[in-house]
């Protein structure tokens, strides 16, 4: 297991070299120079030119520039941004909870729902059950969810009016300090009558949107799973010895069938990011995924690099810890290559 | 006449050859064929939009803004669904849109599987250094979110629509590359290929055209739902406003145009997005009926 771990480890290193590197590139790719796009309309003198050149490391050659990066990445210093001035660590972390919050609650509604539809399809194979939901299942999957987004605030809030149409709390009503940054928890901490009830109407419609795809693969690879494990021996044995079909299926069967399955609601993280960057563009929820495109529209281009360099090292990381922690239920897996 | 003696082209009568056995195959599932149908089309819209389309998709009615489609009250026939803010016809719009859309889930479909074929190739022939290399990139391109690279690469070269398809290409060029190497590495162990070896055929022959058609099958599966993945990937660009830019009729920017008429005239907003969800459902529906016909390994359901 240790070698395993040294192994997967040892893999990580090159992919986040490579990262900081393209990081680091992509400012100098960008349209403009970071000077002039500092100095604005004004125009500047050439000694103050060389001097902000200096300050900002500019007139060193390119290498030791990496290395600074590096470093600097190193040490937490992810740039600041051109716009707040606030350093760029201190500003992904402030929306950070609440993308945290967003994807946590659509990967539980994608699994809670997912699952279930899943081993129905499969144990009515064929059947009008499995028809309807592998339907819907695939329509989810082939679904562009911002205008989904957009039907559903159509219907919901504004036609229907029961659900707000945008942020994460109703400012007006309710005001309680930032404990752990996750609105639901925070609410229920600040003690408001109705303030979790708030926070929860403001979660739903983001948490269907951003679920929706997720919720309909987990669903496809659930049955088919559940499908291949059904015709295998063993659960002909507990068909054979009389245990009931629900016993059968949800024990015998699922347990197995879910190996797959977890694997692929790990790996769905990067995805789920992806999907919220839409997602909270169309709810103005102020995560990261919104701050991310707001960022091009500033031209805060330090901003998207650290903000790109932060995400992708979270995929990395927990795509890391999913592999391990799969590495250590499945001996298989270490073993293999 | 010399006799013709490949034993695999001899077939009794009884033994369908390979494209009508897949037919047969394809034939069986009701949705593929529906999904087959309706792609072929939305091909005959975007191929033909010049001749179907009643107007020109920049035409400006002023005097016939806003118009509601046909089935809600104050629509005009000669806007079946309707116009836009601009007095633009919707049903041009769309149409003309499916060209944007299939050209750039095509032209994805094609640059991506061909760099993917020939990167895994390159990496399963050569091994060692050159497949660490090839592998580390497409770690890290997997590494960070769909969509986030996508806007990294369009905020270096900028929106327009080529880049759109740059980007999603990139984005999207690890699925091949790892398909392809996965599964000429099985291919390269086989006897057959250790015949070719022996009796003397070069590297080149040997990879394309001993073993590339023996992978194929995965490789056109992905390749269909590539489409439909890149097409909503594109729709998603231009909707945050980083794919083709305005005025062109692509349905992920004319949804983004329709935002704030949501609630006022929803039928600008919703018929974008119907396109979208009907198109790609369609392609889904065609791969999932390929992919049963091609890949008996995964013919289970």
């Amino acid at each position: 297991m240790f070698r395993f771990l040294l192994r997967r480890l040892a893999l990580t290193v090159p992919t986040f070299l490579a990262l900081m590197f393209v990081t680091f590139m992509m400012i100098r790719l960008v349209p403009g120079d970071p000077i002039e796009v500092r100095r604005g309309e004004r125009g500047i003198s050439p000694e103050r030119l060389a001097e902000l050149r200096h300050e900002m490391g500019l007139d060193q050659p390119v290498w030791k520039q990496f290395l600074d990066y590096v470093w600097g990445l190193l040490h937490g210093d992810f740039g600041v941004s051109i716009i707040t001035k606030n350093p760029i660590l201190h500003e992904f972390f402030h929306l950070f909870p609440a993308t945290v919050e967003l994807s946590v609650c659509a990967l539980l509604f994608a699994t809670l729902v997912g699952i279930p539809a899943g081993v129905i399809a499969a144990s009515r194979r064929g059947g009008l059950y499995d028809q309807t939901l592998m339907g819907i299942a695939l329509t989810g999957y082939s679904m562009p969810i911002f205008w989904w987004g957009l039907i559903l605030i159509l219907i919901m809030s504004n036609t229907l009016g029961l659900t707000p149409v945008s942020g994460r709390v109703d400012l007006v009503k309710y005001y309680y300090p930032q404990v752990t940054g996750l609105m639901l928890i925070d609410s229920l901490i600040s003690g408001q009558k109705g303030a979790f009830l708030d926070a929860l109407r403001h979660l739903i419609l983001p948490t269907i949107v951003l679920g929706t795809v997720p919720l309909a693969i987990i669903a496809r690879m659930t049955r088919s799973s559940m499908l291949e494990v059904l015709e295998e021996d063993y659960v002909r044995t507990a068909r054979a010895k009389g245990l009931p079909p629900y016993r059968v299926i949800g024990i015998h069967a699922l347990r197995n069938a879910l190996i797959p399955v977890v694997t692929v609601i790990g790996l769905s993280v990067g995805s789920l990011l992806a999907g919220a960057v839409l997602t909270e563009t169309i709810f103005s929820w102020p995560g990261v995924g919104k701050w991310l495109i707001e960022s091009i529209g500033r031209r805060d281009y330090p901003a998207l690099q650290g903000g790109i360099m932060l995400i992708s090292s979270f995929v990395i990381v927990v795509n890391l810890i999913v592999d391990l922690t799969y590495g250590l239920i499945n001996p298989r897996i270490r073993h293999a290559r | 006449m010399p006799v013709d003696v490949t034993l695999p082209t001899q077939r009794t009568a009884n033994q369908p050859g390979p494209l009508l056995a897949f037919w047969h195959s394809f034939r069986e599932n009701r949705g593929a064929v529906i999904g087959l149908t309706v792609v072929s089309a939305v091909i005959l819209i975007a191929i033909f939009a010049s001749v179907l389309a009643p107007y020109d998709p920049l035409d400006q009615f002023r005097d016939f803004t806003r118009l509601p489609p046909i089935w809600s009250e104050g629509g005009n026939w000669n806007y079946p669904l309707g116009t836009d803010p601009l007095g633009r016809d919707m049903l041009s719009r769309l149409m003309y849109g499916s060209r944007i859309s299939l050209f750039i889930g095509l032209s994805v479909m094609v640059v991506s599987m061909i760099t993917g074929v020939v990167l895994g190739l390159a990496a399963s022939w050569f091994g060692g250094i050159i497949d660490v290399i090839i592998l580390r990139i497409m770690d890290l391109i997997m590494s960070i979110p769909s969509l986030v690279l996508a806007i990294l690469i369009v905020a270096i070269i900028g929106p327009n629509l080529t880049n759109t398809i740059v980007a999603v290409t990139i984005v999207y060029l690890p699925r091949y590359v790892r398909l392809m190497r996965a599964s000429a590495l099985s291919e390269l162990s086989k006897d057959y290929v250790t015949a070719a070896k022996v009796s003397g055929v070069g590297p080149l022959r040997l990879m394309f055209v001993t073993v590339l058609p023996n992978c194929l099958p995965p490789l056109i599966v992905q390749a269909a739902l590539g489409v439909s993945d890149a097409i909503l990937e594109a729709a998603g660009l231009g909707f945050l406003g980083l794919g083709a830019q305005p005025p062109a009729p692509e349905w992920g920017a004319m949804l983004a145009d329709a935002r704030d008429l949501i609630t006022s005239h929803p039928w600008v907003m919703a018929l974008p997005g119907i396109a979208i969800l009907i198109t790609v459902l369609a392609i889904n529906l065609m791969g999932d009926g390929l992919r049963d016909a091609l890949d008996p390994r995964l013919k289970r359901s």
